[in-house]
C-alpha cells in the first residue's frame, strides 16, 4: 500500500518553511493561490494552478520585470503547482473519506 | 526551458553527472532531470521520494497500471513531455504498446481492466475539474476497486499534477523518441529515486 503522506509533509514543509529565495509570505500565498500582491507575479501563479499550458514566456518575463529573480520566480512556481496538486489530492481523499463513511 | 537556470544554474557536481548522462545515453539530458536537479534541497529530493513511493512503492497496481495514470493524467493536462515520457514506460512495463495508446486515446473503448478504466476516469475528472465528489468515488468502488488501490492511484495524481504544472510552465523542450526510450529503461530499472 502507498503512503505518500510523510513525503507529502516534507515536501510541503520544505517549500514553505525552509530557507528560501522568495519570501515565506509569497511562497505560501503562491501555495494557497490566494493573496500574492503583485499583479505579475499574481498571474503567472494562478496561471500555473489553474492553466499551467497557457503559461507563456510573457508571463515569465513579466515576472522578471517585477524585480524577482529566477530563483524567485522557480520557487514561486513550485509552491503554486504544489499547492493546487494539494487541494485535488485533499478533495479526492475527503470525497473518499465520504464514500466510505470514514468522514 | 524558461529559466536559465534550469539549463544551465546547476552546482559543479551536478553539471558532471549531466554529462556523464549524455555519455551513457547518448541523448540530451532530460529536462525533468534537470529541473529535479537545480537546488535539490529545496525541491528535487523531496519530490523524488514522492514520486518514487507512488510509482514504485508496494501497490496492488502494477507498475505498467501506474505509469499509464501517469500517461493519462498527463493527456488531461495536456503536457506532451509527460504524455510521451510515461507513454513508453508504461508500454515497456505492460509490454504493450498498442495497449497503452487505445488507452489514452479511446478510454471507453481500450482493452483495460474495468477498474483501472473506472480509476482513470476518476483521476481524469480530478484532474480536469480540480475536484471529484463521493458519488464518484462509490463509481470507482463499484467497479471492485479498493479503497486502498484509490488512495495507491491518487497519490500517482498528485505527483503528476506536480510535474505536468511544472513542466508546462518552464517550457520543456520534447525530444524524440529515442530519449523517451532511454528514460523508460532507466526508470523501470531504477524507479525515481
Amino acid at each position: 500500500m502507498t503512503n505518500i503522506s510523510q513525503q507529502r509533509k516534507a515536501l510541503t514543509e520544505r517549500i514553505l518553511d525552509g530557507a528560501g529565495t522568495a519570501s515565506q509570505r509569497e511562497r505560501q500565498a503562491a501555495f494557497e493561490n490566494t493573496g500574492l500582491a503583485e499583479s505579475a507575479v499574481r498571474m503567472l501563479s494562478q496561471k500555473v494552478a489553474m492553466q499551467a499550458g497557457a503559461v507563456s514566456d510573457q508571463d515569465v518575463a513579466m515576472a522578471k520585470a517585477s524585480g524577482r529573480t529566477e530563483d524567485q520566480i522557480f520557487e514561486i512556481v513550485v509552491c503554486a503547482a504544489v499547492g493546487q496538486s494539494t487541494r485535488q489530492y485533499d478533495s479526492a481523499r475527503a470525497a473518499l473519506d465520504a464514500a466510505t463513511s470514514r468522514g | 526551458m524558461r529559466l536559465a537556470i534550469l539549463d544551465r544554474g546547476h552546482s559543479f557536481g551536478t553539471k558532471a553527472l549531466f554529462a556523464f548522462i549524455r555519455l551513457a545515453t547518448r541523448q540530451p539530458t532530460p529536462e525533468m532531470i534537470k529541473l529535479i536537479g537545480y537546488r535539490p534541497g529545496f525541491f528535487g529530493a523531496h519530490m523524488k521520494k514522492v514520486t518514487h513511493e507512488a510509482m514504485r512503492g508496494s501497490s496492488a497496481w502494477s507498475v505498467g497500471d501506474r505509469e499509464l495514470m501517469a500517461a493519462w493524467v498527463s493527456r488531461v493536462n495536456a503536457c506532451e513531455y509527460c504524455i510521451k515520457a510515461h507513454s513508453a514506460v508504461a508500454a515497456r512495463a505492460y509490454g504493450d504498446a498498442p495497449k497503452v495508446a487505445a488507452a489514452l486515446s479511446d478510454l471507453e473503448a481500450a482493452p483495460i481492466s474495468e477498474p483501472l478504466r473506472a480509476t482513470l476516469r476518476m483521476l481524469g475528472k480530478l484532474t480536469r475539474e480540480q475536484t471529484v465528489t463521493a458519488d464518484d468515488m462509490r463509481s470507482v468502488l463499484a467497479a471492485g476497486v479498493t479503497s486502498q488501490q484509490i488512495e495507491d492511484a491518487l497519490a500517482v495524481g498528485f505527483a503528476f499534477n506536480t510535474i505536468n504544472r511544472l513542466a508546462e510552465t518552464f517550457a520543456f523542450s520534447v525530444p524524440g523518441p529515442k530519449a523517451f526510450e532511454a528514460g523508460a529503461k532507466f526508470l523501470l530499472a531504477h524507479g525515481y529515486r
